[in-house]
């Protein structure tokens, strides 16, 4: 247990209620991964240091405005946190299949508890959502023939933001511990009374700084969209994934200030003692289960829309097709984003509304099954008289249909308020939204990234370790989740740290198995990357379109140049790159201009490295350094407006050179 | 083939193991076959709700299969329409089909919710089986406390921690809530849960219909004991239960207001408490925060507020809990006067003396 009382601290008047004792010196787990940590933190320095990486660091990374290297770095940042998510994952699997009886297992509840919540948070926060949103920094701009997003500062800035967030959520491993509330710190819970660790300060400030980086992304992307397509691109000629990503960051920037808002409001009970959502003196608790669901159901089709919209490329390009009912996805994917605001409180029927309620928000989210059921038909008949190859993008893509519909009924179960009394809060309720996020927006990043990893590197992910992946992926999702299913069906509700009835153990232990299936689908997936480096030479796309592509990232160079396209293309129909080779499109070889883009800037990551500084400030009441900093953020932005060396132009004959590259290979190809 | 005789032996007894486990699990399904009607009609919902929507997953999987096989690139007999991209027919069927289900589905949905609302004092035992008109339901008081549970008999004026019964087909009526974190009261063979909150009071009608020893815990997640929330619910015969009562007369104490904050206090693993007396206000001051004597009721203050509260003077009806009223900044080294409350059996009875 952790040995500071902190209701009944002293804030001292610098480090504030940060003492020595907060470094879990006492939890051997967590002693280990640190000193693993800092061996690995030296090593990298040491490396960086020892091949004088530090500048190329700074200058091509750090301070990117190009929204490709941006893309990229969401993506790694992604991938970074799905590790710890996953670690935390494998350890709650580990406690499930052991804690039995007199056995309790290697995790108290104080660590379990931290543990369920850290992965949760991890997960959407900071592993979905920047895999979501690196994959659409990445691929809409390519897709709609821009050369960058409209404000590409303000999207280096979101990144490092949605960064410090996540930096804060790994210090408090180290420093104090991470809120025990469940990933969404339901009050009374987290709140001061009984929550008065610094855990839901860390919940809190990390969320509120990613937030800031996710809502100015959102606003960035949708202007993007909207102002920024090649020419002939009307908005029904646009890819598909371009239109899921216009439905998602509206959704983004019309929810995540409700989220904003209700954690303002958790932290003035917590800082303030106003009383907000707590019994005593007015409050209600169902006011913010209210609230943090009107953004937390949102959320989830944040989520899931811009993956439905990479199996619809990642259809059409692998049957060699026209999309089925481009329309019809179009609106399926509209009526979505309208809908997903009004069925929030089919996540808590049980808490005591009433009868007309409850049914109106139940159908409300069956109606939701209606669009979702198209899409998945519209796919299916895309198949239909197709020419199907099967690349890896296309396996995750079947591997997710197959698997995605099981989730969907098992979410009109839950819909239906009656069955609903039943099964929330059960195993059946986490066995249904692992199978729509595992099946649905984690399929669908592995097809993302295998589809289009040719046209961020240049070279193909390897084949053979893709589908050991693939298949670790499938058979240990549905071993780790099928026996959920039935647990919940035993009655086993969530967030258990131990259980006396030793009967259902085997099901834990099945689950565990499933666990590490999946860690062996992740490991083969790095192995996959490594493979496929070494044999870079021989995956190599020099075309630019490997998979015979049908949207415009598919007609530039794999990597694509700096400026995206040296032309702005012209856009005649939907699937313009198809339609351009299909009409015998000639790439210009001549008439390079000097292109003009917008230039780096640390501005963005000293920004978000001094809102972590004040975050953490923040987080032990160290109110000197939180005031200091925020004065530095506020002056460090207003600085940044003087600067007015904002843009360059790359010189014609830079382009020319990289153009007649181009030329050679494409002719060295053929 | 898969042949199951031709495995080798151990391989063979691991199969089979794993599929009698899989079958004599199937007995403790409770969600599939509980004993109580309510928890009966919701599963029997959640059956129906499977089938309507099996009628679209089926397909959808055989025809996911059928055209990855048929279609696949080597195939090159199939036929390849590279530019066919629309067919009204067909867009009309896969928006129709699961509309009608949904409509059907909905319908379902809107009756169920409000047959089954927790709210709805039961109507019928069990199919076919409507409530005699002369049966009241047993009133249980249900409290969930940091981390365990309190419940309060007010007819039988016993009450007990982690555990309860009922007598088998009679109706129950649980009225619910929790003294700091939100929990959900949940007896999976009884009925469906609903959550218990502080300050708030959740209805939930429910009968038992089989004699037996069930499970109930907490099933929404409310710190560190939570694990350990548990409690048993027992079905018992008319007779079974009265000797119940009757032993809770006998073997318990008395649940006074000071038993009762003692008991308050956070612990886990709590066994099973008898109390053969109960005062009669608990249940009533533990939903308005006001078991100790000098908090003011949650009703009395929203009375004040809605009559326009008190102003600035109206804090110091708070100022008896140390911890808010260190928090408003108010001086408590001297002594205020303050609304008493009128849950408070003492100073109700001290105001009525003043009164008088």
């Amino acid at each position: 247990m952790s040995a500071t009382n902190y209701a009944t601290i002293e804030n001292h008047p610098i480090l504030g209620r940060l003492t020595l004792e907060a470094i879990p010196l006492h939890e051997p787990i967590l002693i280990f991964t640190f000193i693993g940590v800092i061996l690995g933190g030296i090593a990298l320095v040491g490396a960086l240091t020892y091949f004088k990486l530090w500048g190329p660091l700074w200058r091509n990374w750090i301070t990117s405005i190009d929204h490709k290297k941006i893309g990229i770095m969401y993506m790694i940042l992604g991938l970074i946190m799905f590790l710890r998510g996953f670690a935390d994952a494998l350890m709650m699997r580990g406690q499930q299949a052991i804690a039995f009886g007199d056995n309790m297992g290697y995790l108290p509840p104080h660590h379990y508890d931290q543990v369920f919540t850290a992965h949760g948070v991890i997960m959407i926060f900071f592993f979905a959502m920047p895999i979501v949103t690196g994959l659409m920094n990445y691929i809409v701009p390519l897709q709609i023939g821009a050369r960058d997003v409209s404000f590409p500062f303000l999207n280096n800035f979101s990144f490092w933001m949605t960064a410090s967030g996540a930096a804060l959520i790994m210090v408090s491993l180290f420093i104090g511990e991470f809120a025990k509330t469940g990933w969404l710190a339901y009050p009374p819970l987290s709140g001061i009374m009984q929550s008065p660790d610094p855990g839901v300060d860390y919940y809190i400030w990390a969320l509120q700084i990613a937030g800031v980086g996710t809502l100015l992304s959102g606003v960035n992307l949708i202007v993007t969209i909207v102002k920024m397509r090649a020419p002939g691109m009307t908005l029904m000629r646009m890819p598909i994934f371009t239109w899921t990503a216009l439905c998602t960051n509206i959704l983004i920037v019309a929810a995540f200030p409700i989220l904003t808002a209700v954690l303002a409001m958790l932290s003035l009970d917590r800082y303030l003692g106003t009383a907000f959502f707590t019994s005593d003196l007015g409050g209600s608790a169902m006011l913010y289960v209210n609230l943090i669901w009107i953004w937390g159901h949102p959320e989830v089709y944040i989520l899931v829309l811009p993956v439905f919209g990479i199996f619809s490329e990642v259809v059409a390009t692998f049957c060699r097709k026209r999309l089925f009912g481009y329309s019809s996805m179009v609106y399926a994917t509209a009526v979505i984003t309208i809908l997903s605001y009004i069925v929030w409180l089919h996540h808590f029927f049980t808490m005591g509304a009433g009868a007309s309620v409850n049914s109106f928000f139940g159908i409300s989210t069956m109606i939701i099954s209606i669009p979702t059921g198209a899409k998945l038909f519209n796919w299916l008949f895309t198949m239909y008289h197709g020419r199907i190859r099967f690349e890896l993008p296309m396996v995750w893509t079947v591997g997710f249909m197959v698997t995605f519909v099981i989730g969907g009924m098992t979410g009109v179960m839950l819909a239906v308020p009656a069955p609903d009394f039943l099964l929330h809060n059960s195993l059946f309720l986490i066995a249904h939204f692992h199978n729509v996020i595992i099946g649905g927006v984690v399929f669908g990043a592995f097809a993302a990234i295998n589809y289009w990893f040719p046209k961020a590197f240049g070279f193909k992910l390897d084949y053979k370790w893709g589908m050991a992946s693939f298949w670790f992926w499938f058979v240990g999702f549905w071993t780790a989740f099928t026996p959920l299913y039935v647990l919940g069906f035993m009655g086993v509700t969530r967030r258990m740290s131990h259980f006396d009835d030793p009967s259902l153990q085997i099901w834990f232990q099945i689950a565990a198995v499933g666990g590490l299936l999946v860690a062996a689908g992740i490991a083969c997936f790095f192995i996959q990357i490594a493979v496929s480096f070494l044999k870079r030479k021989e995956l190599a796309d020099v075309t630019g379109d490997p998979w015979d592509g049908r949207t415009l990232e598919w007609s530039t160079l794999s990597p694509p140049p700096d400026y995206n396209f040296a032309f702005t293309p012209v856009v005649h129909d939907t699937d313009a790159w198809h339609d351009m080779k299909k009409n015998g499109y000639q790439r210009p070889t001549t008439g390079f201009l000097a292109v003009h883009m917008p230039k780096n800037t640390g501005a963005g990551f000293i920004l978000a490295a001094i809102s972590a500084l004040v975050g953490f400030a923040l987080i032990w009441h160290m109110w000197a350094l939180a005031i200091i900093g925020f004065v530095g953020l506020i002056a460090a932005a207003i600085i940044h407006t003087f600067n007015y060396d904002r843009d360059y132009h790359i010189p014609a004959e830079e382009v020319v050179a990289t153009e007649n590259e181009r030329t050679r290979l494409l002719a060295s190809h053929v | 083939m898969f042949n199951l005789l031709a495995m080798p032996r151990l391989k063979q007894s691991i199969f089979l193991g794993l599929i009698s486990a899989f079958l004599l699990s199937g007995c403790n399904w409770v969600l599939i076959s509980p004993s109580g009607d309510i928890a009966k009609q919701q599963s029997d919902i959640m059956l129906i709700s499977v089938w309507l929507m099996l009628i679209v997953i089926v397909p959808v999987i055989v025809l996911t299969l059928l055209f990855a096989w048929k279609y696949r690139a080597s195939n090159t007999e199939a036929t390849y329409r590279p530019e066919w991209h629309h067919s009204t027919i067909l867009e009309l069927v896969i928006w129709s089909v699961p509309l009608i289900i949904i409509i059907a589905l909905g319908a379902i949905t809107w009756v169920s919710t409000h047959k089954l609302d927790p709210y709805r004092p039961l109507e019928r035992i069990s199919e076919g089986r409507d409530v005699p008109m002369d049966v009241k339901p047993l009133v249980v008081e249900a409290v969930a406390m940091d981390w365990k549970w309190l419940f309060i008999y007010p007819e039988q004026g016993i009450a007990l921690v982690n555990e309860v019964a009922a007598p088998v087909d009679r109706p129950i009526e649980f009225r619910i809530t929790s003294t700091t974190m939100m929990n959900s009261l949940f007896i999976p063979a009884l009925a469906g849960q609903i959550y218990a909150m502080p300050a708030m009071q959740t209805k939930l009608n429910a009968v038992i219909n089989k004699e037996g020893d069930y499970e109930g815990f907490s099933g929404n997640y409310s710190g560190a004991g939570f694990s350990h929330m548990r409690f048993r619910f027992h079905g018992l015969s008319d007779a079974q239960f009265a000797e119940w009562v009757e032993k809770n007369r006998k073997e318990g104490g008395e649940l006074t207001r000071e038993a009762y904050l003692k008991l308050e206090q956070p612990s886990e693993r709590e066994p099973v408490q008898r109390f053969a007396k109960v005062d009669a206000n608990l249940f009533e001051a533990v939903l308005n925060r006001c078991v100790e004597s000098n908090r003011m009721c949650v009703k009395d203050m929203v009375a004040i507020d809605r009559k326009g509260g008190m102003g600035e003077t109206g804090t110091h009806n708070l100022a008896s809990n140390a911890t808010i009223g260190r928090k408003l900044g108010l001086d408590l080294s001297s002594q205020k006067t303050y609304v008493g409350t009128l849950c408070a059996p003492e100073i109700q009875a001290e105001a009525k003396s003043k009164v008088l």
